[in-house]
């Protein structure tokens, strides 16, 4: 817990923090008061480290590297504008229902601070645990899905099964009947997982970075990666200039290999567009997180109204950032056929972002074969709910030399010591 | 949607075809004399290209042979298709 008194005061006294006596003091002055969240800087010729990627990972490793580690003249380089990737393409969803210990531990450190992090950066992020059931539609799901559960519990991860009455009761709109397309078995829930929002969770961290003295420079893209004679990074060359550092932090998701052929080493990672889509808004109709095993489609009803929909990527190599129709169609009549209703519903709008794809389904995080380059990628379908934990342990190594304990046995090293942590399977959805 | 010429069939729309990955990679060998680093490139790392990218497709709902083709993977455009023991054809970048 971070929430201390004393920030809150210094945060009242000066008036630039966000709280109802500050709301109140500016709509009586016309609301002239409120500035920029964040500054536009020009980039400076040298920083102690830079953080290549301005989405939630890169801005909330930014933002640890200043508050835990003291570390503020840093700068994130954005090559279009914060929390434009897949930042803000997911649908939003955050839970820690893994399998493996190693899995657990990281993704439930980053539900925690998902829980406080309103508080500890003074932005409302509307994190909200709606709780998130798991579907099983066949004996063989739900064996599945008590395995599950079971690894769960013996990690520390609170969840439950529920009977397909208790579902029905929770999802009213799902056709639980024996003659559905995908008669539902049973299922589990996971009561603190749920939604987050996710532009708010970018720039709360940005402006939380911003205040600490970090440099958010957008519109700058990284063209090239220098390294000194010894083979440690230098430096950058972006589209507006040379940046000289020491240490560089990559959290650029699907651009990864592109990054890591400027520096000169390969990663074990495909790039995929996975698409999300929303529907026009509705009355209150679904109150939790639903994902289906079967088809790996997974939905929830966003403030608005709108059912914000995922499934599974297009399985094709793509940095498009556009899906394409049989993808869509797959996981919309999925949608359809376990939810009659929602069958006639019109779709908004539809989306994709390019998602980096790792053989065990699992981060790769800490240290690169370049000296001085860190690593944050490999998060795949599911990096939203991980940005804080993202953020922590790239800053933590980046700051100490040494990997974050939970982040530990994410390294590049895996891949050919074989100590691999495959959640394909528990993830959920076809990664 | 895509639209591939299967080498066999003629031009017939995505849904009959999967996509089986990266081409052309070579198996190490032999075993004990591949490092466990050589061992784990051949097995996870992979080109993934911003760009033309060769790659295996099978026509799944057709004629279920095997096939190469050249994709952008910034457009989805296809640039070329070739048959399996066809030599892999020189593309722009």
């Amino acid at each position: 817990m971070s929430y201390r008194i004393s920030d809150w005061k210094i945060i009242w006294v000066l008036g630039v923090g966000y709280s109802g006596f500050r709301l109140i003091r500016e709509a009586l002055r016309g609301h002239r008061g409120w500035g920029p969240a964040w500054r536009s800087p020009e980039p400076k010729a040298r920083y102690d480290a830079l953080i290549v990627g301005g989405g939630g990972h890169g801005l909330a490793t930014a933002y640890y590297l200043a508050k835990n580690h003291g570390l503020t003249n840093i700068a994130v380089l954005e090559k279009g504008w914060i929390g434009g990737g897949n930042t803000g393409r997911n649908t939003t969803v955050i839970r820690s229902n893994y399998y493996y210990p190693e899995s657990a531990a990281l993704y439930d450190f980053s539900l925690k601070l998902y829980e406080n992090l309103a508080q500890e950066l003074n932005y409302n992020v509307m994190i909200s645990q709606r709780g998130m059931i798991t579907l099983a539609h066949s004996r063989h799901d739900l064996e599945g899905a008590h395995r599950w559960v079971g690894a769960m519990n013996a990690n520390g991860v609170e969840t439950r099964m529920l009977s397909v009455a208790e579902i029905k009761r929770r999802i009213p709109a799902l056709d639980v009947s024996p003659t559905a397309r995908y008669p539902v078995w049973g299922g589990f829930m996971q009561k603190r997982a749920g939604t987050g929002r996710h532009d708010a969770i970018a720039w709360g961290y940005a402006r939380a970075a911003d205040r600490l003295g970090v440099d958010i420079i957008q519109n700058c893209e990284v063209t090239g990666i220098d390294r000194g004679p010894d083979g440690a990074v230098t430096g950058v060359q972006t589209t507006r200039g040379a940046i000289a550092t020491s240490k560089i932090g990559l959290a650029v998701s699907g651009r990864s290999t592109a990054l890591a052929e400027m520096a000169g080493f390969r990663l074990p990672i495909t790039t995929y567009a996975l698409q999300a889509f929303v529907t026009e808004p509705l009355k209150p109709c679904l109150d939790v997180v639903v994902l289906s095993l079967s088809t790996g489609t997974y939905l929830s009803q966003s403030d608005k109204g709108g059912l914000v929909i995922g499934g599974g990527f297009d399985l094709y190599p793509s940095y498009a950032q556009r899906g394409n129709l049989p993808a869509a169609r797959r996981v919309l009549a999925a949608v359809a056929d376990q939810y009659p209703g929602f069958g006639r519903v019109r779709l908004l709008r539809q989306w994709a972002g390019a998602v980096d794809v790792v053989h065990d389904s699992s981060p790769i995080l800490g240290t690169s074969p370049v000296e001085g380059l860190y690593l944050n990628c490999g998060w795949g379908t599911g990096g939203f709910k991980a940005i804080p934990v993202g953020g922590t342990t790239l800053a933590h190594h980046m700051a100490t030399g040494r990997p974050h304990a939970v982040a530990a046995p994410f390294s590049l090293e895996r891949f050919s010591t074989g100590a691999l942590i495959d959640e394909a399977a528990a993830s959920g959805i076809p990664h | 949607m895509l639209r591939i010429t299967c080498p066999y069939c003629g031009p017939r729309d995505e849904l009959e075809f999967r996509c089986g990955g990266e081409a052309h990679i070579v198996r190490p060998g032999p075993p004990e004399t591949v490092s466990d680093e050589d061992w784990g490139a051949y097995l996870f790392q992979r080109q993934n290209p911003v760009g033309a990218h060769h790659e295996r497709w099978v026509h799944e709902g057709g004629c279920r042979q095997w096939f190469h083709l050249v994709r952008d993977t910034r457009t989805h455009e296809v640039i070329a298709v070739y048959k399996m023991d066809e030599p892999k054809p020189e593309v722009p970048e």
